[in-house]
């Protein structure tokens, strides 16, 4: 067998494996597989930039809320029904996206990181300061009559886990595709080699540009997914805490792997859940984890199987 | 207040933020510059000064100045010894990986945050300052062509917040003699010049990076012990700091400890300035959007030198 | 623990039950630890009815979580001292919410799906509960919050989530308006946390004020996260003659000490709302400033010299002394103003699945029902605070509010609102939302 048909198979699986679940997941499972894919879209979107490009950006909680806000707003202010009122957050996110990147990417390494985190930090207090419209920290509740998306409500148990199967599916599918075309091994290049990369005659300002608009918009899908399915868009989701989860994610799962955003994900979700049934402190185990993971699985959790097992891991 | 009053106070206030940052900051720069890896746990080693500082204060008894002065000499050192740990056990292992120092960073940052959560609890604690007066500044102006002295409404400092400024400033000149003139502080700058030939010149880099780790928490504890008696221990209070000590690092160029003081001096007190002029969340947007852009058009800092 | 709660569940002798059931009191974080894979196929008369507890552990909001935690223990306890509900044990399963709302959220999913509660309570901050809220009306799980926020009465929410137990912050605030304008002054500059909560008493107050002849000379709105504040004092106006002020988190005890240093001895009239202090000692160094200045409070910190039986009855179960002090701890200040309402909720809800006939699951609506149609909440052990009239059409209760002054480092009762001076026009009729 091929890498590539090794690829497809493994991925496939993955998504069919995915699709039969909703059938007989229990409810709470089912729920919060729902919300682990979207969120795993975040990571991945993170992941284009950080895993494949070499960009550690520390504010892409700004994409995430550009998109549940593009959404959002489109929603109270403009009426707008889910459709429209998601490529409106798809819009938004990408539209950051590219005056984020034209200003940060003339920075590199920990300036890099700390240009992000002060662009990000921004956008958060933004949020509060226009409170009027935002409703601020509180946030404001997209009712279920405003998720009503062509007859069918997004509300309803099943529609959600369809619906973020759905973006999951396309997110993986694209970034996939990406990895394997011409533009993403250019990315590669650039990370493992900026200078190497310029020399050969890529345009490395351009790439990145478009790897962080890339990035930011497949945040800001999760973004917006996430209100529209969750029914709450608030302005916590763009505070710090939401740039170092999707770093976490990927971190766990493997940065630069097509599946490790999504395992990553997985397993810090159910990592907490399960340790706050023993304790109150339950960020000591997540951070217990995160130094064990560290010290003996580096690559994070798919990075290690590619280095092991299956090399041929995109 | 008219706006002469109002800006030499905001300035004022700027100053103890300033002062407490610098320490903070220095200790970070001094991590970053020497061992190049970036301490995203630093905040929680000012976080547990304060919280230490609050207990040896709590246990010590009788006066306040004598709880506090325990405090001062046992907390930084009692947090520098937890660094140590913590730099031999993870750090030393991952061989200070950039990368792999940030998530490790991280997860230490959710260990102490939470163990101080499980022992110390939620609540804010205040340490009693050892002294506390307050002062009223005069101000002049001009009225028929003559000078005139007078008391304006709400212009004031304490003498404990004048005194911090001092420590401050004290302690930064004790670190740079420190760098400058003593034999730790040599091998200390010759292992930031260059890892490599320190190894080869018989520099034992593990030890010097394990002390280096120490110090820079013991700093931001210290720093922490000064402020305490002004804000509260909180086990939450070390996000600001580190997010602020990374600002003044970036801006006053890295590794560079006179550039992280100026600009230390410079966020704190800008401020305090630019609320003086913009409504408060205003003045935080368009302070942390100036960080960015002098960042984004001057990416060696404001007070670095170009290296590439 | 395990084996105990089991006995309980299958035993018909009150006596042992009652015993089991004590140890089931004792913690509701010992109660999450259950296994609760377990599914029940019906429900049978022992079997405990299960309340979700949604309680802020970590983040901003754990100092009151701590509190909210302690007083829903101590409720469900006294609750179940008095035979359960409809004869069956009350058993609480408390989740930490991170002070969060996503994990709010999901928090409430697990109640519904994975706990299988009857019922899901708890929570302050409003983020928490206008992110939760939506889940909760989807799970079709009945959601009785404890949050002040104007959220519920508001419309913004849905016909599953109820605030029985505390009064909203439009009618507290609106309250306050006669008594600071005719006693304190006219002319106030307000400071307050530059979010929707100080943003509700921005707009609530000013609006009220106004309509008693008094006017706002200024509105000073502190950034979130801010550490220190005299920098933002010089903004209060020269010819302020009340500072009103509220803040929430970590940093209230700067601010208010702050404040004091700001104005040394000649301060203006001072009009507070209790969060500034709430679960800090008024007797901390650097607050002697605050002798002779004004609070709101949801009820009063210091047991009054006319102390009602039923606030005795309150203070003794729930472990709280004279000085509204841990009687553990004298150093550990609960946070008073706000957590009578986990206790006022719980019995609410009690009434509530008794006039339903509440057997399980599947009578959610008809307890919705039957809290809709409680109007008037006579003042009793259950109901300490004060008597209070519930709306059924907004889910929002309306009670007395309390201004008390600081006396010798105590806060003494100086004026009681009528609940007339806390009512305004319905914005929203969730009775006609379908359950």
């Amino acid at each position: 067998m091929s890498d590539r048909q090794k690829t497809v198979l493994l991925h496939g699986g993955l998504l069919a494996l995915l699709l039969g679940l909703q059938f007989v997941l229990p409810a709470y499972h089912h729920g919060n597989l729902a919300r682990i894919m979207v969120l795993a879209v975040y990571a991945m979107g993170y992941n284009i930039m950080f895993g494949y490009t070499g960009l550690l950006s520390l504010g892409h909680a700004l994409f995430f809320a550009a998109g549940m806000y593009g959404m959002g707003m489109s929603v109270q202010l403009l009426g707008a029904t889910p459709a429209p009122a998601m490529i409106g957050g798809l819009i938004a996110g990408a539209v950051v996206a590219a005056a984020l990147g034209a200003l940060a990417l003339r920075t590199a390494d920990v300036a890099f990181m700390i240009v992000t985190l002060m662009f990000a930090q921004a956008g958060y207090l933004a949020v509060l300061y226009f409170g009027s419209v935002t409703r601020g920290d509180e946030g404001f509740v997209i009712q279920q009559a405003q998720r009503m998306m062509m007859g069918i409500d997004l509300s309803d148990a099943t529609n959600r886990y369809f619906a973020a199967f759905i973006l999951f599916a396309l997110c993986l599918i694209a970034v996939l595709w990406l990895v394997q075309s011409p533009f993403g091994k250019v990315l590669v290049a650039i990370r493992e080699n900026e200078e190497r990369a310029r020399m050969l005659g890529y345009d490395v300002f351009r790439h990145k540009l478009i790897a962080v608009i890339l990035s930011g918009t497949m945040s800001a899908a999760a973004g917006a997914a996430y209100g529209l399915l969750f029914g709450y868009v608030g302005a916590t989701f763009a505070s710090v805490q939401y740039s170092i989860f999707p770093l976490l994610w990927v971190l766990l799962g493997g940065a630069g792997t097509a599946l490790g955003p999504f395992i990553g994900t997985l397993f810090m979700f159910y990592l907490i859940d399960l340790s706050s049934n023993v304790t109150s402190a339950y960020m000591l185990i997540a951070g217990v984890a995160l130094v064990v993971l560290t010290l003996f699985a580096p690559q994070g959790l798919i990075g290690e199987v590619r280095s092991r097992i299956w090399r041929w891991l995109p | 207040m008219e706006i002469g009053p109002y800006i030499l106070l905001a300035s004022l206030e700027g100053a103890v933020t300033a002062a407490v940052l610098a320490l903070t900051a220095v200790g970070l720069s001094l991590v970053f510059g020497v061992m190049r890896v970036v301490n995203v746990a630093h905040g929680e080693f000012f976080m547990l000064g304060a919280v230490l500082a609050w207990w040896v204060a709590q246990s010590v008894g009788g006066h306040p100045a004598v709880g506090f002065a325990a405090a001062l000499v046992i907390a930084p050192l009692l947090v520098a010894a937890i660094a140590v740990v913590a730099d031999m056990t993870v750090l030393k292992r991952i061989e200070y990986d950039p990368e792999r120092t940030i998530v490790a960073t991280i997860g230490i940052l959710y260990i102490i945050q939470q163990v101080t959560l499980m022992t110390y609890g939620p609540d804010a604690r205040p340490v009693e300052p050892p002294f506390n007066t307050r002062l009223a500044i005069p101000w002049f102006e001009f009225v028929d062509g003559k000078f005139q002295m007078y008391w304006p409404w709400g212009l004031s400092t304490t003498s404990y917040k004048l005194s911090v400024i001092a420590a401050a400033g004290v302690v930064l000149v004790g670190v740079w003699l420190m760098m400058a003139r003593t034999k730790i502080g040599l091998l200390m700058r010759a292992t930031q010049l260059d890892r490599e030939t320190a190894l080869a010149f018989g520099i034992p880099v593990e030890r010097i990076y394990a002390i280096v780790f120490g110090m820079g928490a013991g700093l931001a504890a210290l720093a922490a012990v000064l402020i305490v008696p002004i804000q509260q221990a909180h086990y939450l209070m070390g996000g600001d700091p580190l997010l602020l000590s990374f600002i003044v690092v970036i801006i006053g160029g890295l590794g560079s400890l006179p550039g992280t003081v100026l600009a230390a001096i410079l966020i704190g007190l800008s401020d305090g300035i630019i609320s003086v002029f913009f409504s408060p969340t205003l003045a935080k947007i368009l302070a942390t959007l100036l960080v960015a852009l002098v960042l984004v058009f001057r990416p060696q800092g404001l007070f670095g030198v170009k290296t590439r | 623990m395990t084996s105990k709660t089991k006995t309980s569940n299958t035993t018909t002798n009150t006596t042992t039950r009652r015993g089991a059931l004590k140890t089931l009191g004792l913690g509701a974080g010992a109660a999450a630890t259950l296994p609760l894979w377990a599914r029940y196929s019906s429900a049978q008369s022992a079997e405990p009815i299960k309340i979700g507890f949604q309680v802020h552990r970590t983040g901003i909001g754990a100092a009151y979580g701590r509190w909210y935690d302690r007083t829903s223990t101590a409720a469900a306890k006294v609750i179940n001292d008095m035979g359960g509900i409809n004869g069956r044990p009350v058993q609480i399963i408390a989740e930490d919410d991170g002070t969060d709302p996503k994990r709010g959220a999901e928090v409430v999913e697990k109640f519904a799906t994975q706990h299988n509660c009857d019922i899901a309570f708890g929570t302050l901050f409003s983020h928490v509960v206008i992110g939760s809220a939506p889940r909760a009306g989807e799970l079709k799980i009945p959601y009785f919050v404890v949050s002040e926020g104007h959220h519920v009465a508001s419309g913004m929410l849905n016909r599953y989530t109820l605030q029985p137990g505390i009064t909203d912050v439009k009618s507290q605030v609106q309250a306050m308006a006669p008594f600071v304008s005719s006693n304190l002054g006219k002319k106030v500059t307000m400071i307050f946390p530059d979010f929707a909560f100080g943003h509700d008493h921005r707009d609530y107050f000013t609006a009220a004020i106004e309509a008693q002849g008094g006017e706002v000379l200024a509105h000073i709105a502190i950034p979130p996260t801010e550490t220190s504040f005299t920098k933002y004092f010089p903004k209060i106006p020269r010819q302020t003659e009340v500072i009103y002020h509220v803040m929430v988190g970590p940093a209230v005890l700067t601010f208010v000490k702050e404040l004091g240093e700001f104005f040394g001895p000649n301060r203006p009239e001072m009009f507070g709302f209790i969060d500034s202090l709430e679960a800090v000692d008024i007797a901390s160094p650097g607050l002697e400033f605050l002798e002779g200045s004004y609070f709101w409070e949801g009820m009063p910190r210091y047991a009054q010299a006319d102390q009602t039986p039923y606030d005795k009855f309150y203070r003794e179960h729930v472990g709280v002394d004279e000085n509204g002090a841990s009687v553990s701890d004298p150093k550990d200040i609960s946070t008073f103003a706000h957590m009578f309402g986990c206790w006022e909720t719980l019995f609410t809800v009690k009434q509530g699945m008794e006039a339903a006939g509440y057997q399980g699951v599947a009578d959610r609506a008809k307890l919705i029902e039957a809290v809709e149609a409680m109007t008037d909440i006579p003042i009793s052990n259950e109901h300490p605070q004060g008597t209070k009239l519930f709306n059924g059409k907004t889910h929002q209760v309306f009670g007395p509010q309390y201004i008390s002054k600081v006396n010798e480092g105590k806060l003494i009762l100086q004026h009681t609102t009528s609940i007339e001076d806390t009512l305004y026009p319905d914005e929203v009729d969730y009775t006609t939302q379908p359950l």
